[in-house]
């Protein structure tokens, strides 16, 4: 297949596109302007809907009611954008209804700063909404990984009847490098994805049991509601723990490190190798649900230490690495924030402090 | 191997363009890793504007690099800001029209090029990028000459009746860099 040279947010679009993505909402935000922008362009030439939203919140619920006729969705912005979809989003894991939503992530907390940042992890992974429900989350680091990721995301969110999240940053939107496209599924198996959810469609059906999604009061079903919610967000845990090793195999010093920063821990990782020094990453390819039986593998009498490295400040994902490692080995952190990009040497000079300390 | 370009200006002096130029002329014509990663204010002209441009035989870590094998300045600002971010023994390509010559950095290569007055006397104050990305190639045998001007036609096609100017100005500025080679063994 041939590379072509792509920034990462139109490549994200096209991928939607070559998915059977046929309708896109979305409000502009700095850093991901560039995906509406390519919807505009490429949704009508090949019968789908691009709206641009009057607002965030229109946006997502444009897109709640466009994939309830069956149609692959998708909405795009940007962290303090992705705040507002969080009624939206809370709505559709609700309703039980397939959308992909992409967070190319900016600083903050608040309207932070348009340069990238990667401090949406918590709300992306644990609570992107009210009401306790789960989203599956993909953390790509290239451009390639978000067009693989975009692609898979539609199959995955139809799988589930439920919504599903990239969760990108700024500098994966905005770069440029080579990518090689995936296959563009044929206007027929469009229509026949779309056929396939047509009974579960409110198209030529009232409002009534057939219907995918049940807004209002759901009643009496409420709390059976949750449970079969429940029930389907267990099965990721045989059919959606996903990570990466790298170097791992005899490595006393870990890196835990997502997106864009484990992209760059590699480089630095590499570095720290030709020094003799063993250090590998562990980096989740979906972070949520999180690989934690991942880290059930590591060899703690081996591994003397964890590097997280965030380009957050708290630190997040963090949280969930403790929650993994449970106190068995140190975990320390290099961070980054206030649009400053986790850069090797940063990484190499937070690996050496964290060698010192527990290797002498 | 990896090779990383910082190029600095301010907008609208087209430094995105040679940036974007050199990266999708890598991977139009090599097997290698490329990057290319934007960054800048939020005004469209006069604000500050940079690229990174990263080219490896290997999977590419970072995209923004702390330090870079060459570095690109086009206005004094920039230079302020980025000349630290140069590695000793590195490649500095200086648009003297808008930027005092006098770096005070003896550990690298300075190549200078004139590059804004060049563009007014070819009558087309916009190609002084051009003239600049000739003077990189020039001097840094990168890329083959072929394929940034195969990677202009996609790129400024838009204007077809410009390229010739395009190509005129990408020539001199390859006459300046592979002249300073010459000096600079």
């Amino acid at each position: 297949m041939a590379k072509v040279f792509m920034k990462g947010c139109e490549a994200i679009a096209e991928s939607a596109v070559r998915a059977g993505c046929r309708f896109f909402a979305g409000y502009p935000i700095t850093p991901q302007n560039e995906i509406p922008e390519y919807f505009a362009r490429r949704l009508p030439e090949i019968g789908g809907t691009f709206v641009q939203g009057e607002s965030e919140i229109a946006s997502v619920n444009m897109i709640y009611g466009a994939a309830q006729t069956g149609t692959r969705v998708m909405s795009s912005s940007s962290s303090t954008g992705i705040s507002l979809y969080s009624e939206g989003i809370s709505f559709l894991a609700s309703a039980r209804i397939p959308a992909v939503i992409v967070n190319v992530a900016r600083g903050g907390p608040g309207i932070g700063d348009i340069r990238p940042a990667q401090m949406d992890y918590l709300q992306a992974t644990k609570a992107s909404g009210n009401g306790g429900f789960r989203m599956i989350v993909y953390v790509p680091s290239t451009v390639q990984e978000c067009v693989d990721m975009v692609y898979e995301a539609f199959d995955v969110a139809f799988r589930d009847e439920n919504p599903v999240m990239i969760l990108a940053d700024g500098v994966l939107g905005t770069m440029m490098e080579p990518v090689v496209l995936p296959e563009m599924k044929s206007d027929a198996e469009v229509q026949s994805l779309k056929d396939a959810h047509r009974p579960k469609a409110i198209v030529g059906h009232p409002l009534a049991e057939r219907a995918l999604a049940h807004p209002g009061n759901i009643g009496e079903d409420h709390e059976l509601r949750n449970k079969q919610a429940a029930a389907m967000y267990e099965t990721w845990q045989t059919n959606s723990l996903r990570a990466e090793h790298f170097m791992d195999e005899d490595a006393d010093i870990l890196i835990a490190s997502y997106g864009i920063s484990a992209r760059v821990s590699k480089a630095a990782i590499r570095d720290l190798r030709k020094e003799g020094y063993k250090v590998g990453l562990i980096r989740p390819l979906i972070a949520s649900p999180f690989p934690y039986a991942d880290y059930e593998n590591i060899n703690f009498d081996r591994v003397k230490g964890i590097l997280d490295v965030e380009m957050s400040i708290p630190a997040l994902m963090k949280w969930d690495v403790e929650h993994a490692v449970r106190g068995r080995t140190p975990i320390r952190e290099c961070l980054r924030s206030g649009g400053n990009i986790m850069t090797k040497e940063k990484v190499l000079a937070e690996a050496h402090a964290l060698i010192k300390e527990v290797l002498g | 191997m990896e090779r990383n370009l910082i190029c600095a200006g301010f907008g609208g002096q087209g430094v995105m363009m040679i940036g974007t130029l050199l990266a999708f002329g890598t991977c139009n014509s090599t097997d290698k890793h490329v990057t290319y990663f934007p960054s800048y204010g939020a005004e469209m002209r006069g604000g500050t504007a940079n690229c990174y441009v990263s080219i490896s035989d290997e999977e590419i870590g970072a995209p923004v690099v702390d330090m870079a094998d060459d570095l690109i300045i086009m206005n004094q600002p920039s230079l302020v800001r980025f000349l630290p971010k140069l590695k000793p023994g590195g490649n500095l390509f200086l648009n003297t029209s808008l930027v005092d010559p006098d770096v005070s950095r003896p550990d690298i290569r300075v190549i200078e090029a004139p590059v804004t007055e060049m563009a007014m006397d070819m009558g087309n104050a916009k190609i002084l990028n051009i003239i600049m990305l000739g003077v990189y190639v020039g001097f840094t045998d990168i890329l083959d000459k072929k394929v940034l001007l195969d990677a202009m036609n996609v790129k400024l096609g838009k204007r077809p009746d410009l390229l010739p100017l395009n190509y005129e100005a990408f020539e001199k500025g390859y006459s300046i860099g592979a002249a300073a080679k010459k000096d600079n063994p």
